[in-house]
């Protein structure tokens, strides 16, 4: 989406932005250190699911912001995908009016608790900014936009914005992960009546149920979703759309215009022997049980999970970090990572595999399953292992792993989480009529509209892309919202 | 939140609730199931819908008493809700004319398998029921099964009523006495297994339904995966009907026992905060 620059223009050139930018000259900033996170000690986080980063100080965030250059073509902002206006929000905190850099922030992210949490900055906005090319280190953007929106929510100061004229036009968002809470916002914000369909008991998808609470507190993704709701978005828990209601009906009750945004359901197996003794899950059940069901509470909540003892989690993913270092928090002695490749190709967050070695997580990379050993009750007891090298690359650009033959050894465990992947779940895409589908099972859309071959019908997020990253799914729900509006107002002139 | 309308006691043990849920109870075709939820602290447990009621909008769910999550939900009465409700899951029963339909039926297997016999007869074929139980006492559905089957047969371990015996003898004696086109087996795992030992020996093609432990219910979590004719199947989104005769029934059971000694931890913590 292009960034409007006349309004990033205009908003740097008021005369208390131009004052602050003069006050510190842009040697003085960039010989600034970057802040560190604040965080739990490392023991203190095996105890229990307390949020790990503890978050900046007041002190700790005007420090930061003041390294900002708020530079006047930014380019840290190319590399957002809801194109947030960073040095302006970032500026207001160095003004030290963080109310104000929260609501800057809330003019184009829904969400800025989460995504200050959750993004992956250093391939974003810090991969882009500026002090890149000086061989600095970034600016802290997502720490600051996490400052941000804390401040606000725990003064009590969120403001509900002025919704543009009402709409009355009804649409629907099915799911309500963050790529539909980002179109909901949206579209509520420019009067459309927005309703969200989720099939399951709680909201927000992957935010509830996939994303531990030591990474994302639920009270921060409940106080977003009552932020969308003071927008007037209506939230609908328990029903399936395709299945409790189907698009037809809600053509008929008025909606029209959908946005798809189901996430990637369906976990992946790897298809190998004793796969489905106990004790062996998939990271999105293993995650489920503990986040949406909270076993880790058990008995006092009545889902129950295998605590295990030896834990290994196989893939090397952000979704395998947050269950490993679940794992440890659940009592696991001894908490494995096992992954083909090698820790340079491993898709997680630096900042995931660093936390989950912290707190005692081994790391058994170039190694493969193939196999799980069950004792008589089913139950698996050990795993097969094969050691892997590294071939040519493959058409991720990461090097293929190859199995080195004679490599196999055997692991102790009680409880396995495969966390290597999901397919697109098939409910929706089963349950449309006229959509199209992909071999992979996604939904196919314009990539610039994210519009299915219904016309009424878009999507994003995970049902599109197959597995990607809450940002990634946000921007979808952007793109689509500017473009359902488009194709409304032009459908329904006047309205 | 879904109200809970009538309730009747079928047996010591099974409990048939009618609950309001407008949305799912036009939606539901025989052969799925809702997810439920009795409170905040509850587990998602999917319940097959044996009953629907279109016009007052309710379906009916017999849940027999097992550990903590079923006796909460037994232990609702008229005006109490459930506090989730979700559906309905699941593909439906592919019903169509075939000639002679086999309904077999183990303990509260019979409920769900109630709709899906009552849809084989109304599709114009002879439905012979095959119901079993332990004893007389936990027979549920047999008067409502008459009520349309061609046949009922009954049979219980100690017997009690009808026949003394386990559920295949009646099964077999009907395979042994005429063609029968399909089967339908619904009831323990071990009584599936079984049921469809015998079918295949006869060469009758069989569906059996599963009842497996589930999280969302939705093709999510792979919770309720078993092996069918070598391949890994999700219970709650490629079934819950499966090829009876594919079905790894041993990995099945052990599946269902992973959380035995939680379950039971659970249900003496319950029936400690009762007393």
């Amino acid at each position: 989406m292009p960034v409007d620059t006349l309004d990033l223009q205009a908003d740097r050139n008021q005369e208390w932005r131009s004052a602050l930018r003069g006050r510190l000259s842009a040697k003085e900033r960039s010989a600034l250190p970057r802040v560190k996170m604040p965080e739990l000690d490392a023991r203190e986080r095996r105890m229990g699911f307390r949020e790990v980063n503890t978050g900046l100080s007041e002190e700790l965030a005007m420090q930061e912001a003041k390294r900002c250059l708020d530079c006047s073509a930014p380019t840290c902002i190319s590399g957002c995908p809801v194109n947030i206006n960073i040095p302006g929000f970032i500026k207001l905190i160095e003004k030290g009016d963080f109310n104000a850099a929260a609501r800057k922030l809330k003019e184009t992210n829904a969400l800025p608790a989460v995504c200050g949490r959750v993004c992956p900055q250093e391939i974003q906005c810090e991969a882009n900014c500026v002090y890149q090319k000086m061989k600095k280190p970034p600016v802290a953007i997502g720490y600051l936009e996490r400052f941000a929106s804390d401040c606000e929510r725990l003064a009590g100061a969120v403001v509900v914005p002025k919704i543009a004229d009402r709409v009355p036009i009804r649409v629907a968002a099915v799911g309500s992960g963050p790529a539909s809470l980002t179109f909901a916002g949206q579209m509520a914000k420019w009067g459309f009546q927005v309703t969200v369909f989720e099939a399951l008991h709680e909201l927000a998808g992957v935010l509830s149920y996939g994303i531990p609470e030591f990474r994302l507190p639920k009270s921060i993704v409940r106080s977003e979703i009552a932020y969308l709701e003071a927008l007037g978005v209506v939230f609908e828990r328990n029903v399936i759309v395709g299945k409790t209601v189907a698009i037809e009906e809600l053509r008929d009750q008025g909606f029209r215009g959908f946005f798809i945004g189901s996430g990637a359901g369906l976990p992946k197996f790897m298809h190998i022997p004793g796969e489905n003794s106990i004790g062996i899950y998939s990271s999105n059940e293993y995650l489920t049980r503990v986040n949406l069901m909270k076993a880790y509470q058990f008995p006092e909540y009545d889902t129950p999970i295998v605590r295990g003892k030896r834990v290994a989690v196989i893939g090397g993913g952000n979704t395998a970090m947050d269950s490993v270092r679940t794992a440890v928090r659940l009592g696991a002695d001894r908490a494995m990572i096992v992954y083909r490749r090698s820790e340079q190709e491993m898709p997680a967050r630096i900042e995931e595999v660093h936390h989950a070695k912290e707190e005692g997580v081994e790391f058994l990379t170039l190694t493969n399953p193939i196999e799980y050993i069950a004792d008589s009750e089913g139950r698996v007891r050990q795993m097969k292992v094969q050691k892997m090298g590294l071939g040519a690359a493959d058409d991720s650009g990461r090097r293929r792993p190859v199995a080195i033959a004679g490599s196999e050894y055997l692991i102790d465990v009680d409880t396995v989480v495969v966390g290597v992947g999901t397919d697109p779940n098939p409910l929706i895409p089963r349950a449309i009529q006229g959509i199209e589908v992909s071999k992979w099972g996604t939904i196919v859309v314009n990539e610039e509209t994210m519009q299915s071959a219904v016309p009424d019908i878009f999507a994003g997020g995970d049902i599109v892309r197959g597995g990607a990253t809450v940002i990634l799914a946000m921007g979808d729900g952007k793109k689509a919202a500017a473009a359902m509006r488009e194709y409304l107002l032009g459908k329904f002139p006047g309205s | 939140m879904n109200k809970v309308v009538e309730k009747t006691v079928l047996s010591e043990n099974v409990v048939k609730l009618v609950i309001e849920a407008a949305l799912i109870s036009r939606k539901q075709s025989p052969g799925q199931f809702v997810i439920v939820r009795t409170d905040e602290k509850g587990e998602r447990i999917p319940l097959t819908i044996a009953d629907a009621d279109r016009e007052n909008g309710t379906i009916t769910l017999i849940v027999q008493k097992v550990g903590t999550s079923s006796c909460k939900i037994t232990g609702l009465n008229p005006g109490d809700s459930l506090l989730d409700v979700s559906g309905p899951l699941g593909r439906p029963t592919h019903v169509e004319k075939l000639g002679t339909v086999l309904a077999c039926g183990g303990g509260v297997g019979i409920a769900p398998l109630y709709p899906i016999a009552r849809a084989f007869q109304q599709a114009g074929n002879k439905l012979i029921a095959v119901l079993g139980a332990r004893n007389r006492e936990l027979l549920i559905l047999e008067r409502e099964m008459a009520a349309f089957a061609d046949e009922v047969i009954v049979m219980t371990d100690d017997g009690s009523h009808g026949r003394k015996g386990v559920i295949t003898v009646g099964v077999e004696d009907v395979l042994k006495r005429e063609p029968v086109h399909l089967a339908v087996a619904i009831g323990p795992a071990v009584m599936m297994k079984f049921t469809a030992l015998l079918t295949k020996r006869y060469s009758v093609p069989t569906i059996a339904s599963l009842n497996t432990i589930m999280v969302d219910g939705t093709g999510m979590c792979g919770a309720c995966r078993v092996s069918v004719g070598g391949k890994t199947r999700f219970v709650c989104v490629d079934g819950p009907e499966f090829d009876a005769h594919l079905i790894d029934y041993d990995e099945m059971i052990q599946r269902l026992n992973t959380y035995k000694a939680e379950e039971r931890k659970s249900f003496d913590g319950y029936l400690k905060s009762l007393s």
